[in-house]
Formats: structure tokens, sequence, C-alpha cells
């Protein structure tokens, strides 16, 4: 699967679709294809806030641990509950029904363009 | 990297490869759970001619004997055992299985521990007329595991199956290609491992996922190691390695001090109590505590040990590990795992974690 245009990407493998001032964040098809079935997610707490590349979540494999990384500042104003219960969406549908949550930022780092990040993973 | 015979057969078939022990294998072909599961429920192909193959002729009973913990010279023919290969220092180099043929005895031993062992064979056989051979590098090794892997061979079997028992060898073909069938595995379940020549293997390889078809998926390494510790079964550099003798890995059944002399008899009979040893925990919640994470009695400061395997069991959907304790904990012993910083419950019991119906 490519990775699609309309997000962009950080170098630690999420995807964000900014909407307003809110950005919806996943991880990619490469992160998750890279950690296997995934079987656990940690999720930071509603209402929480989010600090730039500080870890703000686990998503757990059977084969291995990857942490979350806030892309920005902010405060999560939604989590994907249902990942709670169905972890392995983020496998199925990582751009679409596995993502993560929804940060009402209060400033937007530097991203990357859906081709930069293909050149960043190699495909 | 080195690469089995079926590597290209696993590239058709969309496989993510890892390394293990020096060989690029397949880590899964899909999802990982899915593959553990039709293990458990019907059945899986796995390669694992990476495994290493030596056969051993002449006095090659006594010599085993000698060269191993367990009494070989009892195994009838047809019939195979489970063992290990210990240093003087009783630490073990490898766990094996040691199948008998009717003219000479093959062992099957991990593929990183290729060369361990047959140098250990090689140094313990001066005194002993055999010929040991390593064949690892001529065979390819296919296993064929879970409640169906039985009436899947049968169909194109030149032999009856059904008596073969478990832990036991017979040679036939399978759609015309010779095998050796050895109903031995690693997944806790039914099932076959085949041996066949290098040159056949990824005909058969197809072959059985042909006759298989939706009652057969191929596996890789994720779910075998899922499906092993399930079964409590040890894996070499996790729950054994050179500092650690039999029974620290709670194999002590293994070792037969009843042999005149054996290779590591004095020392293991000086090591028999002492620490650690591996004890099956089963914890709460869905975070699993792997691989080096340390054991706690509850509020302890000091850890009491370290996790030598761990994972979110997908058969009974709660944490299981395997660790290696400072001592003797009863079944039911409330302990901590520190799971990256966070305390979780953890209760010793009894291994396996999970059994087949019979």
């Amino acid at each position: 699967m490519a990775n699609p245009d309309h997000l962009k990407y950080t170098k630690e493998h999420e995807w964000v679709s900014v909407e307003g001032d809110v950005a919806t964040i996943g991880i990619t098809k490469y992160a998750a294809d890279a950690l296997g079935e995934i079987v656990y997610v940690d999720l930071p707490k509603l209402g929480s806030t989010t600090t730039h590349m500080k870890i703000c979540g686990e998503i757990e494999s059977t084969k291995s641990v990857g942490e979350i990384y806030a892309p920005m500042d902010g405060e999560v104003v939604e989590v994907n509950s249902a990942l709670e219960s169905s972890p392995d969406t983020i496998n199925q549908d990582p751009f679409g029904e596995g993502w993560l949550v929804k940060i009402r930022y209060t400033e937007l780092p530097d991203l990357l363009s859906s081709s930069e990040y293909d050149a960043f993973v190699g495909e | 990297m080195l690469r089995t015979p079926l590597y290209e057969e696993h590239q058709k078939l969309g496989a993510s490869f890892t390394d293990f022990g020096g060989w690029e294998m397949p880590v899964r072909y899909g999802s990982d759970l899915d593959e553990h599961h039709a293990v458990r429920n019907s059945a899986g192909l796995f390669d694992i001619s990476h495994m290493a193959e030596f056969a051993v002729s002449g006095d090659a009973a006594s010599f085993l004997d000698y060269a191993l913990v367990s009494k070989i010279s009892e195994l009838a023919e047809g019939r195979a055992k489970y063992s290990l290969i210990c240093a003087q220092d009783g630490g073990a180099i490898d766990d094996l299985i040691v199948y008998r043929r009717s003219s000479d005895f093959l062992i099957i031993s991990n593929a990183a521990n290729r060369a361990a062992v047959g140098a250990a064979l090689a140094s313990y056989s001066s005194n002993f007329d055999v010929v040991i051979n390593d064949c690892s590098a001529e065979l390819s090794l296919i296993a064929i595991q879970g409640p169906n892997a039985t009436a899947i061979l049968q169909s194109q079997a030149s032999i009856d199956l059904a008596p073969l028992r478990y832990y036991s060898i017979a040679e036939g073909e399978l759609a015309d290609i010779p095998v050796s069938f050895c109903r031995t595995g690693y997944t806790g379940e039914d099932g076959f491992e085949l041996l066949v020549d290098n040159r056949s293997a990824a005909e058969l390889w197809a072959k059985l996922l042909e006759f298989g078809g939706d009652a057969l998926n191929p596996c890789g390494l994720a779910s075998r190691d899922t499906l092993r510790l399930e079964a409590g079964m040890p894996l070499y550099d996790h729950e054994l390695n050179s500092t650690l003798t039999p029974m620290n890995a709670g194999l002590g059944k293994v070792v037969r001090f009843d042999k005149e002399s054996f290779v590591g008899k004095d020392a293991l009979a000086r090591r028999q109590d002492e620490p650690p040893q591996l004890h099956g925990l089963i914890g709460e919640g869905r975070r699993a505590a792997r691989a080096d994470y340390e054991i706690f009695e509850p509020g302890g400061q000091n850890p009491i040990g370290k996790v030598t395997s761990g994972v979110l069991s997908p058969t009974l959907g709660y944490p299981i590990a395997m660790a290696l304790l400072a001592g003797s904990y009863a079944e039911g012993t409330e302990l901590e795992a520190d799971v990256r910083g966070q305390r979780v419950g953890y209760k010793v019991t009894r291994l396996p974690f999970y059994k087949r119906g019979k």
C-alpha cells in the first residue's frame, strides 16, 4: 500500500492528518507491518497534554513493543477506544479505522510529505 | 545470511524474513496470530531446514550414552528421545532430539549450535569407534503441525501413519518423494517433521500446501515461538545456555545419573539443586513481560530473577512467561514483573501453559 498523499508523516513512522486545529494521528503501514500483529495498545488519556517527541503510548505485537511519540504539543481530545478490544485494526487499516488519537495542537512541527516519507523508508 | 532451499517458496508466498541464528528465515507470511491459531485448530507448515542434522554410526549407542545426558542405548529402533549435550562443567551445549534408525542414529540440533554440537561430538568420540557425519547441508526439514496434520499427510503417504507413536521415526514416501516421517514437533500439537533431501524440498513444500488446501497454513518463526512457549518448551539462548544445567531449566528428568559415566556427570551431580530454577508465570492484564524483564517479590526492590521468554498468549488470552528465579517458588506464589517501569502482577504456575486435548 502506498503512503497516502493527503497525509503528513514523521520519522517515527506516524501519520498526521490536520483539520483546523485538530490533528488525527496514526502509525504508518510500514510501522504496522514491521511490528507484526498488534495485540495491545496503550493510548494517552483523554484530556492529557502531549509534548513533541515525548512518548505518549505503546503498541505491542506478539514479537515486539513500539513506542508512540507525540508528533506535536497539544491536548488529547479523542482516543480510538475501539482499539482496546480490536488492536489488530491497526494492521488491517492503519491509515483509516486504525487511527490512534486526535490532538488539539498548539503548534505544528515540520512534517514529511508522502514522497519524503517514501524516500525515508526506502520505498 | 544463509538461506534454505525453500527461500524462493517463501518469497512467492509474500513472507517477511528475519535473521535467526545466521539464517534468513520467514518470520510470518500474513498475520502471526492467524498462523498460531491455524496450528492449534487445523494445521501449519513450517520450514525448519536451518536445523542441524548429524548421523552417527558404528558403536553409536555406547558413544551417545557417553556424549549425551540420556540413556540412548535404551532407545528402540524407530523411536526418538529428547536430550541434551553438556560440557564437562555441566553447562548445556544444546538440546536436541535423537532418532534411532535401522542402521544409525540421527541427531537434530539447533541451527545456531551446529558448530558447537559438531565440535563436542567430535571431541567426545575419541575413544569410540564411530563415524559422525554432519549432513545439515544436504537435508531439509519441514514441520507439519496441528490436529489435521496427520490426515493431510496420510492421503499422500506410502505408509500407514496411525501406528507411528509420538517420538517415532519411519521411512516412506510422500507423493512419491522419499521422506523420513518424524512424529515430533515444537508446537505442543500432534504432527510430523519431515526430513527430505534438499533437491526435493521445494517440490515437497508445494505439494503439501496443495494437499492441505485451506486446512494448512504456511507459518513463520513468530508463531513457532509463541506456540512453543505456550507448550512450555525451552528455546536455546533463552531457557538454556552454556552456563545453565539441564536441572536449572527444569529438565532434570532427562539426565540419567544411573549411567556409569557421561560427559558432565560429576559437575551435574554437584550442581543438582543450585539456582536458578526455571518457572512458569502467568500475568494480569494484557501487557506481557518479555525476555530480560526483571521479576520481584511483591513490593520487593531486589530482583529475584529474569524472564527468559514472555508473550501475551494467543491461545489463552493472558500474558505467560518463563523465568529463571534464584530459588524454588511454589505454584500460586504471587510475584511482580517490571514491565517497562510498571509493576505487573504475575503468579507461579505449572508448565506447560497449554496442553492439547486428547
